[in-house]
């Protein structure tokens, strides 16, 4: 179109009075100069006019017919309709409100958590070609996924062929000396060069080079930016600052980028791993507590590089034999699947229950739009008279609902920016790529194509209803036909079986999380979490080098806490069970010939002698440990109750021992001299595990550093948790001034923040499926309602011939009933093909449990049958004279 | 069929009035003046036809417009034909001559 023309069409429409005024301007030009001539051949003044009229032809049609020419008769419609459409939803402003705030919350709701899914699962990684990068795990022969060695990494590192780059990464505790007191910070050694693998740039500064991991240079740390904002207040003079850690000084050279996360979410810093300085380097059977990123060669599948990583542990099993017995090989993950594969299921599970909210909240709108059409009839019977085609009115209707939608969406989309930012907030546990939500292009299609769809959802049965209209039979009833009524009562019943159906699905999948959470609830963790608290502390390295020192430390922190008033018990251990963290051994049975399928692991735990009776862990046979076990006598052990099931079922484990491998030289024998009761580990829900049991005094100095760098104070009390904390720290004070307090939490505290992302997800389930249940209660109120105003007369006239109140009252909930009944119906068969969806979220209940199906159900129907009672209630108060009369 | 018909009277009005423009601008008036003449009782063209086949054509930008003052010095709007129009009619006009002459040979061999 040219330049012209759109100039025209922009002034047809926005200039519309001087574009009319034209062309009556020019009509009236011809007439003028026609009536000017017949006055000339003598006619009279009216008789000249008269017949210039005539001879035009049809002057109104004719300026139709120009109007028509100028090319934006849809457009200008369609502004008229808009016009219109405001002006009879301002005139109902109870219905209008009702669907703007049904459609925001609806497209809200769905929009923030399809920003999340879009910024999660859809998004590419933000980092350079991200599909060539690779998690790289160890794989044993006791466990997939398992992390590896220092020696290793080197391998991988400098005989691969596959591979174009690899970073490997661990998580460090470091001590950060303040004015008060020494706080522990969460950071982690990396590669220097992770972040040119990655790809990622700083937001200041700049990120570890590969020259960072020479020793021979200074320390430098980066910083992630959000501890830059949090600790430093975002300070841009923090680059080239000093840090002390752990006594060093480590220059901050850069902050890295603000939507970005370390493979450790909660770490502050990353310092150079340096490995080809570090002391285990050489130590074949050294701790594994590496992991690593690798970037594939262009062209180089998973599969090959794989294969080439394997080969190369293989070697390292014929030159080093013992210590690589366990090592079969690695297995590479791709990254994205490593970062959002554990929320993925439960991602498109939220978006598809707050998908289904939406759909019964326009199922809702569709039934009242089309109660609000029924009574307009009228004015379309009327239109339609006038000439109005069918297309015309539906183009009418549909806009009206095409406002609705885009206030709705509007509304919707502020709302989901901001309920985006206050669901993470309320989450526990941080999403992976939390950093990168936000509101883009795709996210903003989605409200618009939201919108879009649940304004043709109830918007398009009234507006065929509309087009439906029979002029006369409209005219002249009193609005109503009995086959229009049965009509829009079939929709409306549809309508309302679906939501119920909706609904029905939505309860019980909450049903079954809630009936998994309690079941999780129930679950024993193994010691008694009440009146008791855990106070994590860590030790400068430098001022504890060996069992000796950390023993004497501890002995002395015990004695003095066991003196405070109000002090039932204390101990201590490496990894709290319930905490993040694992620390695992090897073990075989001694007097067993070794081959690979002989060792086992368990979970580890270096404690104090009260350790057990502080957690009230129940002792099952033998003795816990005491003073008597120290450095110079028997190096003894406490396991647990699936230990002894599994390799002692008759019972004899005390006095037997076992070869534990927890140094850097190799497996050391121990003797078990006492059982204790199983304890819950990683979560409630964990698999029961092996657990071996050494005492501070008898751990082996190359595992000191792990107990120094951080280990859990259990104190049971009888006053309260604030005063034991600050009576603990006051004679920690006294004992050793540089040691470092971090997660003082009860117990208690514990156990539920370890079910609280479980609780998260159906706190927000339960939610959505509240919402649903009341929106379908409503329909169905409205639908009972509607139907007895319609049947006032009907009503009226049975109660004139004889019907009880009560016979009323149960015929018109019987009916709403019906409907209910055939949506609960539709709903079970439903909910039994897509409950398996959400197995993976479940815990101890098949996704076709009996129990919970019947309850909902059960549920449901009391609902439905309370929200028809209420309008039934008032067909039983009809006054048969007045409803007749109004007939 | 009768709308057909009215699609040809419509087209060919548009070319008739290509045509008369082609000699000059003139206001709707003169149009129909001049149309009567050259067409006579053939075609019964009425104003109410004629104006809106003048705006059509000004949509389609093969004549311009401008108001200017008539004989009589009272405003009017006065057309004149564009070069896009100019074109349009000689295409017009070839292939109206080639289909007359068809129908002639047609009705001729008949």
């Amino acid at each position: 179109m040219s330049f012209n023309r759109i100039k025209k069409r922009w002034r047809a429409l926005f200039r519309r009075h001087e574009v009319e005024r034209e062309l009556e301007a020019e009509l009236r030009f011809h007439l003028e100069r026609d009536t000017a001539e017949n006055l000339k051949r003598g006619m009279s003044p009216e008789e000249a006019r008269f017949a210039a009229l005539r001879s035009f032809g049809g002057v109104d049609q004719s300026r139709e017919e120009c109007r028509d020419a100028r090319g934006v008769r849809l457009l200008e419609e369609f502004l008229w309709d808009v016009r219109y459409g405001m002006r009879m939803l301002a005139k109902q402003p109870g219905f209008t409100c009702v669907a703007v705030l049904t459609l925001a919350l609806g497209i809200g709701a769905n929009t923030a958590i399809f920003s999340v899914v879009n910024s999660v699962l859809l998004r590419e990684l933000p980092f350079k070609n991200p599909d060539q990068l690779m998690w790289v795990w160890s794989n044993r022969s006791d466990r997939d996924k398992a992390p590896f060695a220092l020696p290793d990494f080197l391998d991988y590192r400098d005989q691969n062929q596959t591979l174009e780059d690899i970073a490997a990464f661990s998580n460090i505790g470091l001590s950060l000396p303040g004015n008060e007191r020494t706080e522990r910070l969460q950071g982690m050694r990396v590669s220097a060069d992770l972040f040119q693998l990655l790809g990622v740039e700083p937001s200041a500064g700049r990120t570890l080079l590969p020259e960072d991991d020479d020793p021979a240079q200074r320390h430098v740390v980066v910083l992630t930016y959000e501890s830059w904002q949090r600790r430093f207040g975002g300070d841009p003079r923090m680059v080239g600052k000093t840090l002390n850690l752990n006594g060093e000084g480590y220059e901050i050279v850069g902050i890295l980028p603000q939507r970005f996360d370390l493979p450790n979410r909660e770490a502050e810093l990353a310092i150079p791993l340096a490995p080809d300085a570090d002391p285990l380097r050489s130590e074949r059977a050294s701790v594994n507590f590496l992991r690593a990123v690798a970037r594939l060669k262009p062209g180089v599948t998973r599969q090959q590089a794989e294969a080439d990583l394997t080969a190369v542990v293989a070697r390292e099993r014929q030159l080093y034999g013992e210590a690589y017995l366990k090592k079969t090989g690695v297995q590479l993950v791709p990254l994205y699947e490593e970062m959002v594969g554990g929320v993925r299921t439960g991602l498109w599970v939220l978006l598809g229950a707050v998908g289904l909210v939406l759909l019964i909240g326009c199922s809702n709108l569709a039934a009242l739009s089309l109660a609000r059409a029924s009574a307009r009839h009228h004015e379309m019977a009327i239109r339609k008279a006038l000439g109005a085609t069918s297309r015309r009115l539906v183009r009418q209707t549909l806009t009206e609902s095409l406002i609705l939608g885009v206030l709705g969406g509007g509304a919707g989309l502020m709302l989901a920016a901001w309920g985006v930012r206050f669901l993470l907030a309320l989450n526990p546990t941080r999403l992976p790529r939390e950093q990168e939500i936000g509101v883009d292009l795709r996210v903003l299609g989605f409200a618009v194509a939201t919108s879009m769809g649940a304004t043709l959802i109830f918007g398009i049965l009234p507006a065929l209803q509309g087009a439906r209209t029979e002029m006369l039979g409209e005219l002249k009833a009193s609005g109503r036909g009995a086959g229009q009524s049965a009509r829009r009562n079939r929709s409306r019943s549809l309508l309302v079986i679906t939501e119920v159906a909706l609904s029905l699905l939505l309860l019980i999948c909450a049903g079954l999380l809630i009936k998994s959470f309690m079941r999780v609830q129930a679950i024993e963790p193994g010691f008694d979490p009440t009146n008791a608290m855990a106070i994590r502390l860590s030790l400068p390295q430098v001022g504890y080098p060996n069992r000796e020192a950390t023993a004497l430390f501890c002995d002395k922190l015990l004695a003095r806490i066991q003196a405070l008033p109000g002090v039932e018990a204390v101990g201590a251990v490496s990894i709290l069970p319930l905490s993040p963290g694992i620390r695992s051994v090897d073990f075989s049975i001694a007097g067993k010939a070794l081959s690979p399928g002989d060792t086992h692991v368990s979970r580890f735990g270096m404690v104090t002698p009260d350790y057990f009776r502080a957690m009230k862990i129940p002792l099952l046979y033998g003795r816990p440990f005491n003073h008597h076990d120290n450095a110079n006598s028997v190096p003894v052990a406490v396991i647990n109750e699936t230990m002894v099931r599994r390799f002692w079922p008759k019972g004899d484990a005390i006095g037997a021992r076992i070869n534990i491998d927890d140094n850097n030289t190799g497996p050391r024998p121990v003797e078990i001299v006492g059982v204790v009761g199983n304890v819950k580990h990683l979560s409630l829900e964990s698999d029961p595990t092996f657990d071996v049991y050494l005492p501070i005094a008898q751990v082996h100095n190359d595992g000191v550093g792990v107990f120094t760098n951080g280990h859990y104070w259990i104190v049971r009390f009888k006053t309260t948790s604030q005063e034991v904390e600050a009576a603990f720290r006051g004679e920690l004070q006294n004992v050793d001034r540089d040691a470092a307090t971090s997660n003082i939490k009860t117990l208690d505290e514990y156990i539920s923040d370890s079910v609280a992302p479980r609780r998260f997800s159906l706190r927000v389930l339960t939610i959505f499926s509240v919402a649903a249940l009341l929106l379908a209660a409503t329909g169905i109120y409205g639908i009972v309602s509607y139907t007895v105003t319609q049947r006032t007369s009907e009503i009226g006239l049975r109660l004139a011939l004889g019907a009880g109140r009560s016979q009323v009252f149960r015929l018109i909930v019987g009916q709403g009933l019906k409907v209910v009944l055939v949506g609960v119906a539709l709903g079970l068969i439903g909910a039994l093909a897509m409950t398996r969806v959400i197995r993976s979220m479940l815990f101890g209940v098949t996704p076709s449990d009996a129990f919970t199906f019947a309850t909902v159900s059960l549920l449901l129907i009391l609902v439905a049958l309370l929200a028809s009672s209420l309008p039934a209630r008032r067909a039983t108060t009809v006054d048969p004279l007045i409803a007749l009369r109004n007939e | 069929m009768k709308k057909q018909k009215a699609d040809l009277l419509q087209g060919t009005l548009e070319l008739l009035v290509l045509r008369l423009l082609r000699s000059g601008r003139f206001n709707g008036w003169d149009i129909m003046q001049r149309l009567q003449l050259v067409s006579g009782e053939v075609l019964s063209v009425t104003p109410g036809a004629l104006y809106p086949a003048l705006h059509r054509l000004e949509d389609r930008e093969l004549i311009s417009s401008v108001w200017g003052p008539s004989e009589n010095n009272r405003r009017a709007k006065y057309y004149e034909l564009t070069d896009k129009g100019r074109k349009q009619l000689e295409i017009e006009r070839r292939a109206w001559e080639r289909f007359s002459g068809a129908v002639a040979l047609i009705l001729r061999d008949a």
